[in-house]
């Protein structure tokens, strides 16, 4: 249905986002590859790198076992209770985390349950001597399981709430109690998935950087990304971080092949229309235990967020707007957060373009079908290689042409833009999808192309979703410390790493307020992006 | 006291739509309901087997009145349109859970759908999984478990609208003979004039939530 320069030109956008995005990711890897191979190699396995990885590997799996097992009550709890009053809100607060900076999760965190924490306030109130510590393991499991047990109950209950609505009038009709329902209905559904979210789970919990970097307690409490960032910010040697970063890709590489031979969640018929009726569970003990479970989620998720709220506002926030430190930080965290996304988005349509294109060809040749498989890989390509490892290698890389810090805000942009694609192209790809499904036949009738095709036909349609993307990119940037990390000097401040140097500089109270700042402008990013989106409407 | 199924002033409001059913229901009869869409068709049936309580009036099914008790403490079975078995388990399971809602199954039990399965023509197909049946086998396996449970009344919301009409046919014949051997109350939602015909005993025709 393309002409023929249509496709030339679609196909050839996508070959040089492919070709862009290996170059990139290949020279950092190279560089890593070339860079003292020997030395490299003999430090892969020490008992320092090994330790290492038992802990990444370690706080990963008890952090994925947390989440989903915490995450399970709490939706079977809401699913069970179709309506009640602030149940819409208690879904939105779910999906709070996945748009909230890492770095203002933990502040909050600290806030909750930090040495000068609420809690440990409480404690010492009721007379007890030893505070609870966040530090070390405990406080990353804490963080991990903050950020994860709203994605996995948001996903759970998805699948429950797919289930046909005759499921629940038939074990009503048929008398199963409360444990042959869940044995025989709820989670035979959930197993399906949970192998899924599991490994979703782990594989953030396995590339988280943030986190570790500000919960985590000394060498016994450090992942392979944060042991990568302090062997070459502080010790520098690279030897380390590369065979370090190796471990990493290895890891990575090693869950993402496990996640795809997992079997994928199938997708059960939708009843459409058709209210939900839940019958089971109408017993005061049931109502007891879902209030008390859905209480204590809520609690847990909220209170962090609260404690950012408050702490932040104690601080003098305009003279921190005011200042010249939060200014220039806020300039750079701007240009390259909207580079980013603007980079992102432009990837993005490029690749899903030019798969469309390769698509709509009845039969495909080998290399055009070479080439789909390749962009359809580029978009999660980052999630292999992770951003620390593309900042190691192309720090070694750009050392050689002088001071890096000229070249890192646009190392940033770019990375930020590469950890974008992956969403971008999730946002974007079904939106084009039925456009050109509902427009193309048309459009190609009328003869309808070019510029006058993206004005009157496109551009209508595809504002929302474009601009969805772009604010979650935006977002994504905006809150990234993992990228910049490497690069923050007083040449290269963004907001982020504002407020992280504010907090190792013990300004709790300026950190606070910096916290509240970020935290609301990714926030309101992320909500801007979801406001039209369809799915996300009831949530 | 009439054994068939007695609404009596029976009121409900859901939306914008005011129901008001006041009838009686044949025992050992086959009653059809039949109407419009929205008309209140399977709200009737809704109320019968419990998954809707009245705001108002009484239910009474064979002799004991049941307004506001659960739908497992009914003596009614249920066939819906669809979605009749639960997918991820088997045929037996999905028979076997009408006898006992947490599969604690005797060796009678286990000869008793056994029996009931090839009473309904799937005989050998307990280790299937529905998925990989047709759309009127998943339906036998319907009739066979409420065959099974054995309850003086079966509600029936458009049994068969998912099938052809050969196979319409069938299973019209097959439930006639169930109907014969069971005596049971039958109560089905139907769209269907010819099937109306050819099973009903008896016909409500319901229009704008109540019947007319």
């Amino acid at each position: 249905m393309l002409t023929i320069a249509e496709r030339r030109r679609s196909i050839g956008a996508g070959l040089t986002v492919l070709a862009a995005v290996i170059l990139f990711v290949g020279t950092a890897v190279l560089t890593l590859l070339a860079w003292d191979g020997e030395q490299s190699a003999s430090r892969l396995f020490t008992a320092y790198t090994w330790s290492i990885l038992r802990f990444t590997l370690l706080q990963a799996a008890l952090s994925t076992l947390l989440s989903i097992a915490l995450a399970i009550p709490v939706a079977l709890a809401l699913a069970r209770r179709p309506r009640f009053a602030g149940r819409a809100w208690i879904l939105r607060l779910m999906a709070l985390p996945m748009g909230l900076p890492a770095l203002v999760g933990a502040l909050g965190l600290l806030g909750v349950w930090g040495r000068q924490g609420i809690l440990n306030g409480w404690l010492t109130a009721a007379g007890l001597e030893q505070p609870v510590s966040v530090y070390g393991l405990s406080g990353i499991l804490l963080a991990h399981t903050f950020f994860n047990i709203p994605l996995a109950v948001r996903l759970l209950l998805a699948v429950l709430e797919r289930l046909p609505a005759e499921y629940w009038l038939l074990s009503a009709s048929l008398g199963m109690k409360p444990v042959s329902i869940f044995r025989f209905v709820e989670w035979p559904a959930l197993a399906r998935v949970v192998p899924g979210v599991a490994g979703l789970i782990f594989m953030l919990c396995a590339t988280s950087f943030t986190l570790v970097l500000v919960l985590g307690g000394g060498p016994a409490a450090t992942t392979l990304e944060v042991a990568i960032y302090q062997a070459l910010r502080f010790d520098f040697d690279p030897p380390r971080a590369i065979a370090l970063a190796f471990l990493q890709i290895a890891v990575t590489a090693v869950v993402i092949g496990l996640i795809a031979f997992l079997p994928a969640a199938t997708d059960t018929v939708r009843t459409a229309g058709r209210k939900m009726l839940r019958l089971d569970g109408r017993s005061a003990t049931s109502r007891i235990w879902d209030s008390l479970i859905i209480a204590a989620a809520v609690i847990f998720v909220a209170a962090p967020l609260v404690s950012v709220l408050a702490a932040g506002l104690r601080a003098d926030l305009w003279k921190l707007v005011t200042g010249p430190r939060f200014i220039q930080a806020a300039t750079t965290s701007l240009v390259i957060a909207v580079t980013a996304g603007v980079v992102a988005v432009a990837a993005s349509l490029a690749i899903i373009t030019a798969r469309q294109a390769i698509r709509d060809r009845r039969q495909p040749n080998p290399a055009e079908r070479l080439l789909s498989t390749s962009l359809a890989g580029t978009s999660s390509l980052v999630l292999v290689i992770p951003p620390i490892i593309l900042g190691t290698g192309w720090f070694l890389v750009l050392r050689q042409f002088g001071n890096v810090a000229s070249f890192a805000p646009y190392l940033v942009a770019v990375i930020n833009a590469l950890m974008a694609l992956p969403f971008a192209v999730r946002v974007l790809e079904p939106a084009l999808q039925d456009h050109r499904q509902q427009t193309a036949r048309l459009a190609a009738a009328l003869g309808i192309r070019g510029a006058a095709k993206w004005r009157l036909i496109d551009l209508p349609v595809l504002t929302r979703p474009l601009l969805t993307a772009l604010s979650f990119a935006m977002a994504l940037s905006l809150g990234d410390l993992g990228a910049v990390a490497l690069f923050g000097s007083s040449d290269l401040v963004t907001l982020p790493w504002l407020v992280y140097s504010t907090l190792s500089s013990y300004r709790t109270n300026d950190a606070d307020g910096l916290a509240l700042i970020l935290g609301a402008v990714c926030l309101a990013l992320t909500i801007l992006g979801t406001a039209g989106d369809k799915e996300n409407r009831n949530a | 006291m009439h054994d068939g199924i007695v609404l009596d002033k029976v009121a409900l409001k859901l939306g914008t739509v005011d129901f008001h059913f006041d009838c009686r229901i044949e025992p050992g009869a086959i009653t059809a309901v039949a109407g419009p869409s929205g008309a209140g068709k399977s709200t009737l049936l809704n109320l019968v087997a419990g998954f809707e309580r009245p705001q108002s009036g009484r239910i009474f099914i064979a002799g004991h009145e049941q307004t506001a008790s659960h739908p497992s403490e009914r003596p009614v079975s249920v066939v819906f349109q669809d979605h009749n078995l639960f997918a991820h388990l088997d045929i037996f399971t999905n028979v076997a859970l009408g006898i006992s809602p947490s599969m604690k199954l005797s060796s009678a039990d286990k000869d008793r759908i056994e029996i009931a399965l090839t009473r309904v023509g799937l005989a050998g197909f307990g280790k299937r999984m529905p998925g990989s049946l047709s759309g009127g086998e998943k339906q036998r396996a319907a009739f066979a478990r409420a065959l099974l449970r054995n309850k003086p009344v079966l509600l029936l919301d458009e049994p068969f609208a998912s099938l052809d009409a050969d196979l319409r046919l069938q299973m019209s014949d097959l439930l006639i003979e169930l109907h014969r051997e069971t005596a049971n109350t039958i109560v089905m939602v139907s769209h269907d004039q010819a099937e109306i015909q050819r099973l009903a005993d008896h016909i409500l025709l319901m229009e704008r939530g109540r019947i007319a």
